[in-house]
């Protein structure tokens, strides 16, 4: 469904992704895990055409994202959902008007129908009777499964996840996962989830992508990755802050910045 | 002692050099981001509810500042122009004095720095939440453009609604310095407006409307640019509002000076 050629994005400096290639297959679970800052969102955004490759490609259903006319892109956006790392709920709007956005911006379905699709997306993720709750009166966790809810309404065939377990209780959290595997196996969804959440990446992934530094270290099914032999992803599965994969990422050494010693390699 | 001096003169003049261009590079920008804006005013999906949203907001959120600040200004026009005609005796040109002072020059410029402070510095804000909370990534994802929903209905409310807002400061403006004139001060009434009628032109009240359209115009402009591109953190949005306040005011500033030696 989505096959990603050599693509690398830089900020300024920071290269937050090396030429990476990988593919998304059709009504699969990927998942695309990697510690804090090794690429993830900014991967997951450039598949969703929220921003644009500094080089290389992403082809989506045989469309080049990177140089698609914007009434094109719209097209296959109704094809994507997307749900947030921070849910990104339209503040003005109760859940109702959330949920329903799509459905009222791009259809001309009657209000009845929409009422019942919105009740039921509601139900999928637990808060049928919140639909005249205002985004502020939520908690992180419920926001999040609004926006999960927002991102069903139009049936996508595609949806991105950021983070879609984190900040939720572990019960939410299970439910979210379970539902995401759900909805990939009985309604052939396809799902590319980011997380960091070892335990729920292992238990809903179809296939894996492991991210370091903007470069992909491990890919392959679940069993693969759990016996990959890699000593950089078993650190990463179990946690472990010792290790070929630093915890700190600071540059200079520690010592010299306690006693305020100009560090040999501060820059750069 | 010569070549640090030296150093230091060649350092400001790259200084302001790159205040320049990052100044220019910025005017650029946002001239492209708010025609690209504009320009999806004729495409569809038509934005014109969100228009009238946004009218509504702005008109509702000024109107009472704009009374007050017309009222009060008004007010000390008609003393500060009896003290200064008494001089010559000529009060009862009191009435056209006010009358231009407000219609030219103080009901636009006063009318766009309130509306700036009111309504500009919150729709900075309000984009640049909705940046840092992914709102406007979110609407494009649901294949709405940002721009023709977020950017443009703000730019056109601010050039519509600040026309009608000045035009009510101005009546409340000679309303007051009419009270404060004849009432309080005891010019002959009929000597007040008749002067007032006979002296302020057509053209006038025309410099007035196109000075509030091209302020209310600026102020959308670089109230939703600063907002779009706000760095997208708590402290980006708050120092983005800052900014555009800032920038509205001397925007509409040399704007009025550059409207005015055009018009006279
Ligand atoms: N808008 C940006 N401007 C500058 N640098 C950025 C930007 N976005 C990301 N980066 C940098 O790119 C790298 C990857 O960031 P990214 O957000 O993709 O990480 P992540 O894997 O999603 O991390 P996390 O798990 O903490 O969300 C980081 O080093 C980050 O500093
Ligand atoms: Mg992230």
């Amino acid at each position: 469904m989505i096959r990603v050629e050599k693509l690398s994005r830089t900020f300024g400096e920071v290269a937050a992704l090396n030429a990476v290639d990988l593919q998304v297959r059709k009504h699969q679970t990927t998942v695309i895990m990697g510690g804090s800052g090794s690429g993830k969102t900014t991967l997951l955004r450039m598949l969703a055409a929220l921003d644009k490759p500094s080089s290389g490609h992403v082809w989506f259903d045989g469309h080049d994202l990177a140089s698609i006319r914007r009434k094109e892109l719209y097209e296959l956006r109704a094809r994507m959902g997307m749900v947030f790392q921070y849910s990104a709920l339209l503040n003005s709007l109760n859940v109702y008007d959330n949920v329903a956005f799509t459905l009222h911006e791009h259809t001309q379905l009657d209000e009845s129908i929409i009422r019942t699709m919105v009740t039921m997306k509601l139900e999928q993720v637990g808060l049928r009777g919140f639909e005249s709750f205002m985004p502020s009166e939520l908690s992180g966790g419920m926001a999040k499964r609004v926006a999960f809810a927002r991102a069903l309404a139009m049936d996508p065939e595609i949806v991105f996840f950021d983070e879609p377990t984190s900040g939720l209780d572990p019960i939410s959290a299970g439910v979210i996962a379970t539902l995401i595997k759900d909805l990939t196996q009985k309604t052939h969804m396809t799902s590319v989830v980011v997380t960091h959440d070892v335990h729920a990446g292992l238990q809903i992934a179809d296939y894996i992508i492991l991210l370091w530094q903007g470069d992909i270290i491990a890919e392959g099914t679940p069993d693969e990755i759990r016996q990959h032999a890699d000593e950089r992803v078993q650190q990463f599965l179990e946690g472990r802050p010792d290790g070929p994969i630093p915890f700190s990422r600071s540059k200079t050494a520690y010592i010299d910045d306690l006693l305020h010693k100009p560090g040999v390699v501060r820059i750069l | 002692m010569m070549s640090v001096s030296f150093d230091a003169v060649i350092r400001l003049l790259g200084s302001l050099g790159r205040f320049a261009l990052t100044s220019l590079d910025r005017m650029g920008d946002a001239t492209t981001l708010s025609l690209s804006s504009l320009a999806l005013l004729f495409r569809r999906p038509w934005q014109g509810q969100h228009i009238v949203l946004q009218l509504y907001a702005l008109g509702v959120g000024s109107f009472i500042i704009i009374a007050i600040t017309g009222a009060f200004t008004g007010m000390v026009l008609a003393l500060q122009g009896y003290y200064t005609l008494a001089k010559f005796g000529s009060e009862s040109l009191l009435g056209a004095g006010v009358a231009l002072s407000i219609i030219r020059e103080l009901g636009p410029v006063l009318g766009a720095l309130m509306l700036i402070g009111r309504a500009g510095s919150s729709i900075t804000a309000e984009i640049g939440i909705m940046r840092v909370t992914e709102q406007v990534d979110a609407l494009e994802m649901m294949a709405i453009n940002p721009r023709a929903r977020v950017l443009l209905p703000r730019i056109i409310a601010t050039t519509i609604a600040l026309p009608i807002l000045v035009t009510m400061f101005d009546i409340i403006g000679l309303a007051s310095g009419y009270v404060i004139g004849v009432e309080l001060l005891g010019v002959n009434g009929g000597a007040y407006i008749g002067e007032m009628i006979s002296k302020v032109m057509l053209q006038d009240l025309y410099a007035g409307w196109v000075k509030a359209v091209g302020f209310g115009f600026i102020i959308g402009v670089i109230c939703t640019y600063m907002g779009y591109r706000a760095e997208p953190t708590t402290e980006g949005v708050a120092a983005a509002t800052t900014k555009a306040v800032v920038a509205a005011s001397v925007g509409v500033l040399i704007m009025n000076y550059v409207l005015t030696s055009f018009f006279l």
